[in-house]
C-alpha cells in the first residue's frame, strides 16, 4: 500500500481548519503521542499531531487526507494495551482528546450524549451527580469514551452489566473521507437496515470517527459490597466461578487474583491488601438498591464460597474497605509490569464454564517454557489478563519463546471455543495472532467490510487486519 | 490478657448534613460504620491478644442501634462485646463520654490495656481516649504508631510527634490511643459470623453504674455546648496550565515552590 506524503501545505491547510496551536509537527510532538500503554510493541512518530474540537474539523481533515492518501490514526486518551493508537505508518494523529465535553442528558430516556474524549471516570462520576450510573468500569479509568466505544472496553462489572456495547445507543461519525453521517438514534430497539452501530464499537477506530456518542446509564445502585475470598488452591478458587453462573444470585465482578500479584502491588506501589496469606483470591461485588438484598446476595455468595472450598469469605462493606481492596486490583498491571524487566500480555477469553481448564493449562504452559505468568482478570466473563514476564530470560530468548507460547494460549482458547481478545481489542500487536485464529474467508470478510467504509485504507492502518503489501 | 477496645458508630458517608439550626447531625436514614481510625484500634487489640492470650472485649457508648457495629465486631474476632446505652446518657459531649465510658468499663470489672483509635470523623476532637484514662487514674500514651513489645507488668511503644518519634514503656494497666496505619485493619469474616451468631451483645444502663448522680451523664454532665455548627467553606481553584509537557512541569515546580509545598 503506497501512502501519500504531508506537505507543508497539507499542515497548512490543517492549521486552516483548525488552530496553530492544535497542530504539531516535529519535535513539538510529545512522546507520549508516539505510544499507547504498551509501548513493548513498539512506538511510531506521526508526522502531524492535531487536536480537533468538532465535528467539522475531524471531517476536514478527513476530507483532506482522503484525497491525498494519508494515514490517519484516532486516538482518545492513548490508554490502549493493542496498540491501536499508534500511528505504524505515520501520517497524521487525529487526537480526540479536547473533544470532552458531555453535550446533553436525556433524564426522561436516560442517555447523555458525549464527545470522545470525555474520560469514562469523568462520564461515571457526572452520571452519579444526577443519581445515574454509567457502568463500564476498565481498569484504566483515565481512558475515553471513544477509546473504550471503540474497543469495546469491558472491564470489572461486565459480569453483572455488560460491555460498553450494551451502553452505546447511537453515534455520529465521520466517514473516511470526510462524510458526517448518523447511525442509530435516541432509541431503545432497532432493526431499521444493518446496524451499523454496533459494528463500529469494537472497530478500533478503523472504520470511521465517532465524534458524538450517545451512551445508556441507568438507575444509581444505592449499595454496593465486596468480598475478598481466599483459597488455598488454584483449582478450588477458579472453580467456584461456574458456581455462580448457575446460581440465583449474579455478582457485577468476579475477579481473579493470585497472592503473587497482591505482594507485588505492595512491594512496588505500597497498596497493602487487608488479607494477602492465602495464595489465591477471587473479588466479588454485589450491588442493590436496599442493604438487606445486597446483604442476602452476599450471604448466599458466601455460601457459595464455602461449599467450593474458600478458607473465608471477607465483608467489605465501607468505602475504606472497598477502596482497600479495588485499589489493589486496579493496580494489578502496574503492580506486574514493576516487578519484571519486559513483559508481554494477552486477554483471552473463553466459554465461562471452561475458564478453570483453561487457567490450570496456562499454568502448566508457564512451567513448561520456563516464562513467568501473572493470571489475573476477569474470571466471571472468561476474559483472563495474561501478563509473560521475561525477568531475568535473555531478552532474545523471551522474545523468541513468546511467540511460541502465545500461539499455545490462542491454540487453547480456540481448542475451547474462545477468543483472541476478551477487551483489548487487537489493536496491531495481536493482528498477526488473529489472523492465524480466524482463518483467510474470516480475515477477506473483514477486508470487505474494511473497504466499504475505507477502500483507501487511511484509517487507523494495520489495526485489526493487517495491510497487504502491494 | 483483658484488652477492652473502645469503638464508635459514625455516619457511613461524608456527605451527612448538618443541620444548622440545632447543629446536630442529620443522622436519621443515614448509613452507619464502625469509625474508621477505631479500626485501627480494633487490629491492634486483636494482634495484643495473639501475642499475649487473652481476650479482647469492645465497648460503645450509644443507642441499642449500635448492635450491628457490635456483631460487626466479633466477625472480626472481638470475643465480648457492651453498649452502655441510656437516655442518661444523651447528648453528652466529649467530658460526659469520657466519663460514661470510664464508668462503664469498671463496671465490666478489671482490664490490663484499653485501645482507642486516634479520633473519630464525625467528632474529630482526639480527646476521648485520654480522658477516659484520667478518669480511670491509669497511665495513658497517644499517637502510637508501633509496639515493640508487651509482658505482664507493661508495653513498650513507638509515639509519632511532629519533630520527633518517641519510644517508650508503660505500666500495665493503661490506655493508649493508636495512629491510623500502626496496622492494616482486617476484614470482617464470614466464618466468624456464623461461629458468633448466637453470641450476646451486652446492654449496660445507667442502673449498672456504681457514680448513680445523673448530673454527671448527657447533656448535664457535659461541660461544652455546641453554639453553632456549619460546613465550613470550601476554596477550591483549578489553574490550568499551556505549553509543552517540560514547560508545564517546569511551571508547576515554581507554583509549589512559592506556595511552599516543596
Amino acid at each position: 500500500m503506497e501512502y501519500g506524503k504531508i506537505t507543508q501545505e497539507g499542515i497548512d491547510y490543517i492549521i486552516s481548519v483548525t488552530a496553530p496551536d492544535r497542530v504539531f509537527t516535529g519535535e513539538a510532538i510529545e512522546y507520549d503521542y508516539c505510544h499507547d500503554e504498551m509501548p513493548e510493541y513498539g512506538t511510531s512518530r506521526p508526522d502531524v499531531v492535531v487536536q480537533a474540537m468538532s465535528t467539522q474539523e475531524v471531517s476536514a481533515i478527513m476530507k483532506y487526507a482522503y484525497e491525498n492518501r494519508i494515514p490517519v490514526t484516532p486516538r482518545g486518551a492513548g490508554t490502549g494495551l493493542a496498540g491501536g493508537a499508534v500511528a505504524i505508518y505515520g501520517g497524521i494523529v487525529l487526537s480526540l482528546e479536547k473533544m470532552n465535553r458531555i453535550l446533553e442528558w436525556d433524564l426522561d430516556g436516560l442517555t447523555a450524549v458525549v464527545e470522545p474524549g470525555v474520560l469514562v471516570m469523568e462520564l461515571a462520576n457526572a452520571a452519579m451527580e444526577k443519581d445515574l450510573f454509567y457502568p463500564p468500569e476498565p481498569g484504566e479509568k483515565t481512558a475515553s469514551i471513544g477509546g473504550n466505544v471503540m474497543t469495546n472496553a469491558g472491564g470489572m462489572k461486565a459480569v453483572g452489566y455488560g460491555v460498553t456495547r450494551n451502553y452505546v445507543v447511537s453515534m455520529e461519525v465521520v466517514l473516511p473521507n470526510g462524510k458526517i453521517m448518523q447511525f442509530s438514534s435516541n432509541v431503545a430497539k432497532n432493526t431499521s437496515g444493518y446496524d451499523l452501530k454496533d459494528l463500529i464499537v469494537g472497530s478500533e477506530g478503523t472504520l470511521c470517527i465517532a465524534t458524538k456518542l450517545r451512551m445508556r446509564l441507568i438507575p444509581l445502585p444505592k449499595y454496593s459490597y465486596t468480598l475478598l475470598v481466599p483459597y488455598e488452591t488454584l483449582e478450588s478458587c477458579i472453580g467456584t466461578v461456574p458456581r455462580f453462573i448457575n446460581s440465583p444470585i449474579t455478582p457485577i465482578a468476579i475477579e481473579f487474583m493470585p497472592q503473587q500479584l497482591l505482594l507485588d502491588a505492595e512491594k512496588y506501589l505500597g497498596k497493602v491488601m487487608p488479607h494477602k496469606t492465602s495464595a489465591y483470591y477471587l473479588i466479588l461485588m454485589f450491588n442493590g438498591m436496599t442493604k438487606e438484598d445486597v446483604e442476602k446476595q452476599c450471604d448466599k455468595a458466601a455460601q457459595i464460597c464455602f461449599e467450593a472450598g474458600a478458607e473465608d469469605v471477607f465483608l467489605c462493606n465501607t468505602e475504606e474497605r472497598k477502596e482497600a481492596v479495588w485499589s489493589v486490583r486496579s493496580a494489578a498491571l502496574e503492580a506486574i509490569k514493576a516487578s519484571t524487566t519486559d513483559s508481554d500480555e494477552c486477554d483471552i477469553v473463553v466459554p465461562r464454564n471452561a475458564i478453570a481448564d483453561f487457567v490450570q493449562y496456562a499454568d502448566a504452559k508457564s512451567r513448561e517454557y520456563g516464562i513467568r505468568l501473572m493470571i489475573n482478570g476477569h474470571a466471571g466473563d472468561g476474559n483472563t489478563h495474561i501478563q509473560l514476564c521475561r525477568d531475568d530470560m535473555p531478552k532474545e530468548k523471551f522474545e523468541e519463546q513468546t511467540p511460541l507460547l502465545m500461539n499455545d494460549l490462542y491454540a487453547k482458547a480456540k481448542e475451547a471455543g474462545g477468543q483472541v481478545s476478551g477487551e483489548h481489542g487487537i489493536g496491531h500487536a495481536r493482528a498477526g495472532y488473529l489472523e492465524n485464529f480466524m482463518g483467510e474467508d474470516m480475515i477477506d470478510l473483514y477486508r470487505g467490510i474494511k473497504c466499504a467504509f475505507d477502500d483507501r485504507y487511511i484509517l487507523n492502518p494495520g489495526k485489526v487486519i493487517r495491510v497487504k503489501e502491494s | 490478657m483483658k484488652i477492652v477496645v473502645c469503638i464508635k458508630q459514625v455516619p457511613g458517608t461524608n456527605k451527612v448534613e448538618i443541620d444548622e439550626t440545632t447543629g446536630v447531625l442529620k443522622r436519621d436514614g443515614a448509613e452507619a460504620k464502625i469509625n474508621p481510625y477505631d479500626l485501627y484500634a480494633l487490629e491492634t487489640a486483636l494482634r495484643l491478644k495473639e501475642k499475649t492470650g487473652g481476650t479482647v472485649t469492645a465497648v460503645t457508648m450509644g443507642p441499642d442501634q449500635a448492635i450491628d457495629m457490635m456483631k460487626e465486631s466479633y466477625m472480626m474476632g472481638v470475643d465480648d462485646a457492651y453498649i452502655f446505652s441510656d437516655r442518661t446518657f444523651a447528648g453528652a459531649d466529649v467530658l460526659a463520654t469520657s466519663y460514661t465510658l470510664a464508668q462503664g468499663i469498671k463496671a465490666m470489672g478489671d482490664f490490663d490495656i484499653i485501645v482507642c483509635g486516634k479520633q473519630t470523623t464525625d467528632g474529630d476532637t482526639a480527646q476521648v481516649g485520654p480522658a477516659i484514662a484520667e478518669y480511670l487514674g491509669i497511665p495513658h500514651a497517644a499517637w502510637v504508631s508501633g509496639i515493640s513489645d508487651i509482658d505482664g507488668s507493661g508495653i513498650e511503644i513507638t509515639q509519632e510527634f511532629v519533630n520527633i518519634r518517641q519510644t517508650a514503656r508503660v505500666s500495665l494497666p493503661c490506655l493508649i490511643t493508636v495512629e491510623k496505619d500502626i496496622f492494616t485493619p482486617r476484614l470482617p469474616s464470614y466464618r466468624l459470623k456464623e461461629e458468633t451468631k448466637d453470641r450476646e451483645v451486652h446492654i449496660l444502663t445507667f442502673a449498672d453504674f456504681a457514680d448513680q448522680n445523673k448530673a454527671h451523664y448527657g447533656l448535664k454532665g457535659s461541660a461544652t455546648s455546641v453554639e453553632r455548627i456549619f460546613p465550613p467553606e470550601t476554596a477550591g481553584s483549578q489553574i490550568f496550565l499551556d505549553g509543552t509537557a517540560v514547560q508545564k512541569a517546569g511551571e508547576l515546580i515554581n507554583i509549589l515552590h512559592e506556595k511552599r509545598y516543596i
